[in-house]
């Protein structure tokens, strides 16, 4: 095949706005601030949108939260711990460890181990009848589990226990103290 | 003639861009309260108080509707902005 070499008064000339890098890179200069705050503002709905499900799943595990069933489970007997001594068990499911603590001759409190800072486990300091996380030295009152000092935000979840005969029974749990 | 042009495509990027500006501070700020909310809705569900949960999503949808409808009105702004520019500026 044979080219034809165009006569050089029919070749367009090469002007700057149909030349071939305007082709390559297509955007306008003027467009580019555009491009950039069109990016940023997607960033932030699309934040917006996290912030919303985030939200949406709070309300679910609060829906689910309320559905969660507490077993009346015997715990320990009545005179199985000495004063001052303690017990640990799982309540309400398996995993979840509370402590039960025999505060005088016929008292008794049970709150959930895990402090509620980092989940560290807390231990009785029957020196001080206090609850104690060993880990940010959160300390909790063992009188309704609200914290004394630390960074904990919010008091021990209480283990609510009732006498039946010798056993104590664990029957539900407080998440807050009454007042 | 080009010059006049030139001004009024200008005043039309720069009108555009300060409404886009504007928009974005204002999603921000929303974006602020509702990373506010979350923390404090979710402080409130973790210490049991179940009763500031429902308040919490509803305004945080709300808040969300907002940002999205500043995201609209954003890329509607911007779609006007180019295209004036562009008939100033045809390649």
């Amino acid at each position: 095949m044979k080219l034809e070499r165009l006569p050089h008064d029919k070749l367009e000339p090469v002007r700057p706005e149909n030349s071939l890098w305007r082709e390559e890179f297509s955007i306008f200069k003027a467009d580019e601030k555009y491009v950039t705050r069109r990016q940023l503002t997607k960033f932030l709905a699309l934040t917006s949108l996290g912030m919303f499900a985030g939200n949406l799943w709070i309300l679910w595990k609060s829906v689910m939260r309320k559905s969660i069933s507490y077993p009346a489970r015997i715990i320990a007997k009545s005179g199985e711990i000495p004063v001052g001594g303690v017990k640990i068990f799982e309540y309400p499911e398996p995993g979840e460890q509370c402590i039960l603590v025999r505060t005088a001759e016929d008292q008794y409190a049970a709150y959930s181990q895990k402090c509620t800072h980092l989940s560290c486990a807390v231990y009785y300091d029957a020196a001080k009848s206090e609850l104690i996380c060993p880990c940010h030295n959160g300390v909790f009152s063992i009188r309704d589990g609200s914290v004394i000092q630390g960074p904990p935000p919010r008091p021990l979840p209480r283990v609510i226990l009732d006498r039946r005969g010798s056993d104590l029974v664990a029957i539900r749990m407080q998440d807050r103290p009454e007042r | 003639m080009e010059h006049r042009q030139r001004e009024q495509r200008d005043v039309v990027r720069n009108r555009g861009l300060g409404a886009i500006d504007g928009a974005m501070s204002l999603m921000l700020i929303l974006l602020i309260v509702q990373i506010w909310l979350i923390s404090a809705t979710l402080n409130a569900y973790l210490a049991g108080f179940d009763d500031a949960v429902v308040p919490g999503a509803i305004a945080s949808g709300v808040l969300f509707l907002g940002c999205a409808g500043l995201y609209r009105f954003v890329t509607g702004v911007e779609v006007r902005s180019v295209d004036t520019t562009r008939q100033f500026d045809p390649r």
